[in-house]
């Protein structure tokens, strides 16, 4: 007995240990979950609430008396909301395979093929990564115009296309070269054209793609400058620019503001829950083998 | 059926010379193995011949063809990658049948060509599966399988073992050989294990830093190997040097170590051939069977005594490897298992004179060629 004892406290201590050692992550983690979530749950919330509650009591939840769908009715009333829907949905999701599709032959290009000057192509593709694209914002404007692309979803998604395209090009050509060359060359033995093969890389690089996937998603789907500037009529709004017409310079309709930020916030979330697995798979690639 | 042939190609890297002028010819339904350290060029010459690679200078042919600017797909090989380059998202079956599939062959004649192969090498069971779901050996298999349903004028292997273990390997060597009688094509084998180098090949391609060494059976390089770095090179425990030179004495011919630890007589009928070299420095090599405990020597050798000092002893249950210490010369033997010699003991083996290596830094001092 006396001689396990040092044994056992030894093990308690590194247990006790372990747990605190494991307890402070997580303490910190949730804390910024907490406060990353605070404001879309008082969107949520609030959007479930009259006029008065949102202003009287903004941190309580709806109950019978301050329960109200005013909002929402506002929204669904615009006949314009759905399409504003729409047009978000299609430039998000036609800029994003376009990315991807564009971004995943560049970048194996980039990673298969040697020619002169792949390095300073590789560096140029990734300048953007540095460069926001809004300070092109006057010259993509002209070049709108010139193309008669103004007011068009076309165009919008061209911007964004541009937008996404270096970061997608850098982390692709990045997964790319981890392809083992010889299953490469084992398919070009095997008698596969260069487009056959890209196909064959495609699948090995999914979990890449999953989380360029979000990352270029979400900003596009969020964005109010470009629908701002290059298409604001109401026929080719986004959901974002479509909920600035709630709010005024003197009035807002915050019921309407906030039920509609609500219903904005629900496709994304699928996205995210979507390809977020395969961004998990993707981070933590390489770590386990 | 077809032969293969290096016409003096040259393959370089920027600077690297990766190819220097190499040139071979394979027979048609030969077994040739190119054996060298990595980074010899081995595997850059099978490459080049795949045509994944493209010849700096020289011709690649196989039959009469010269095959230089021939596509990978339209040369009719087919390839064993080291890692096996499984399609990680197809099966078994689509695996062997993607090289088929997109030559347009008929739906019924690549089942019966896949089903065929897999029966060959045991795997029919497999078909259905991906090859995630496969061990080592099993995805080693499935990569000959898509090889062979090919049925192309060559095969290549590019380190098809380095990935097995041991035991696997030895058993999957002796599959491939019986699948090179069976087959009677074109094998060309790439590999820096001279041990498989040795008991696969019809002949062995020797190469390093880009240079072909030596050609020739495996029986030819072990007992004449052409030059230091094939003689260290095959054989295992490496074959013993020491820097010593030729002394005429009383009528007879010696090697007598630079540190004058030894001095062995060169029997009687091999002097005419070293007569020429007396009085230089020369490179003395001996393989470390060849050298004996004097009470187990077999009869009838030319023995030459030998004092040296037991350094370490490995048993190896059939025989025992003492690493002996002679002057600044060190020699690893291969022995009779019934040698009891202590490690510290100072003893007296004999090395069998029949058989040494003599070779000669005059001319290429990095790389001294055989005296014969």
């Amino acid at each position: 007995m006396s001689d396990s004892s040092p044994v056992r406290t030894a093990t308690f201590t590194y247990r006790l240990r372990r747990f605190f050692g494991s307890l402070a992550p997580h303490l910190v983690l949730a804390g910024y979950s907490v406060f990353a979530l605070f404001p879309i749950f008082m969107i949520l919330i609030n959007s479930f609430k009259t006029r008065k509650a949102i202003f009287g009591a903004p941190f309580e939840l709806p109950n019978a008396q301050t329960f109200s769908l005013i909002g929402y009715e506002t929204v669904t009333k615009r006949a314009n909301f759905a399409q504003y829907f729409i047009n978000s949905t299609i430039v998000t999701i036609g800029a994003l395979l376009l990315i991807l599709l564009i971004g995943a032959m560049a970048a194996y290009a980039l990673s298969e093929y040697r020619f002169p000057g792949n390095a300073l192509l590789g560096l140029y593709l990734s300048i953007g990564i540095m460069i926001p694209i809004r300070l092109g914002t006057v010259g993509i404007l002209r070049l709108m115009v010139g193309l008669n692309l103004v007011n068009t979803l076309a165009g919008l998604i061209l911007v964004y296309i541009a937008q996404g395209l270096p970061l997608t090009i850098f982390i692709l050509s990045q997964f790319m070269r981890q392809v083992p060359r010889e299953l490469k060359d084992a398919a070009r033995i095997d008698g596969a054209s260069e487009y056959r093969i890209f196909m064959l890389v495609l699948p090995l690089v999914r979990p890449a793609l999953g989380a360029i996937g979000i990352f270029t998603m979400i900003p596009i789907w969020n964005d109010l400058w470009f629908p701002l500037i290059i298409s604001p009529s109401a026929k080719t709004a986004t959901i974002t620019l479509g909920v600035q017409q709630f709010l005024g310079q003197f009035v807002s309709d915050w019921n309407a503001v906030l039920s509609s930020l609500t219903l904005a916030m629900v496709p994304i979330l699928i996205f995210y829950i979507v390809f977020s697995g395969q961004m998990i798979r993707s981070i933590t690639a390489g770590a386990i083998k | 059926m077809a032969s293969v042939t290096y016409r003096h190609v040259w393959k370089k890297f920027g600077d690297f010379v990766a190819l220097h002028d190499l040139d071979i010819e394979i027979a048609d339904k030969e077994f040739l193995v190119l054996v060298g350290p990595s980074g010899c060029g081995k595997t850059t010459a099978l490459r080049c011949l795949a045509g994944l690679e493209e010849v700096t200078q020289g011709q690649v042919l196989i039959g009469d063809t010269v095959v230089n600017d021939v596509a990978p797909k339209d040369r009719d090989i087919a390839m064993v990658f080291q890692s096996y380059a499984l399609y990680p998202h197809m099966t078994v079956f689509d695996n062997m049948a993607f090289g088929l599939k997109l030559r347009k062959v008929p739906k019924a004649e690549i089942k019966r060509r896949v089903e065929e192969a897999a029966q060959t090498l045991g795997i029919e069971h497999l078909l259905k599966r991906k090859p995630r779901e496969l061990s080592g050996g099993q995805r080693q298999r499935v990569a000959v399988g898509r090889a062979i349903v090919r049925e192309p004028k060559v095969f290549l292997f590019d380190e098809p073992l380095s990935n097995l273990d041991a035991k696997l390997r030895v058993q999957t060597r002796a599959e491939i050989s019986k699948l090179h009688q069976r087959l009677q094509t074109t094998f060309i084998y790439v590999t820096h294990d001279q041990v498989e180098a040795m008991t696969m090949a019809t002949r062995i391609a020797v190469m390093n830093k880009g240079i072909l060494q030596q050609l020739d059976t495996p029986q030819n390089l072990y007992d004449k190997p052409d030059n230091l770095f094939v003689a260290g090179f095959i054989g295992s425990p490496a074959m013993n040097f020491s820097d010593a030179h030729l002394r005429r004495d009383n009528g007879g011919l010696y090697v007598v170590a630079d540190d004058n630890s030894f001095t062995v007589r060169i029997p009687e009928e091999r002097v005419p051939v070293y007569m020429p070299h007396a009085g230089k420095k020369v490179i003395f090599g001996i393989r470390p069977e060849d050298i004996h405990n004097p009470e187990f020597a077999p009869p009838g050798i030319h023995a030459a005594p030998v004092e040296c000092k037991v350094d370490v002893t490995e048993l190896m249950g059939n025989e025992i490897f003492l690493y002996l210490v002679s002057g600044r010369n060190s020699f690893v033997a291969r022995v009779d298992p019934r040698t009891r010699f202590a490690v510290g003991d100072r003893v007296q083996v004999v090395f069998n004179m029949d058989n040494f290596h003599i070779f000669d830094p005059s001319v290429d001092a990095e790389n001294p060629k055989a005296i014969r």
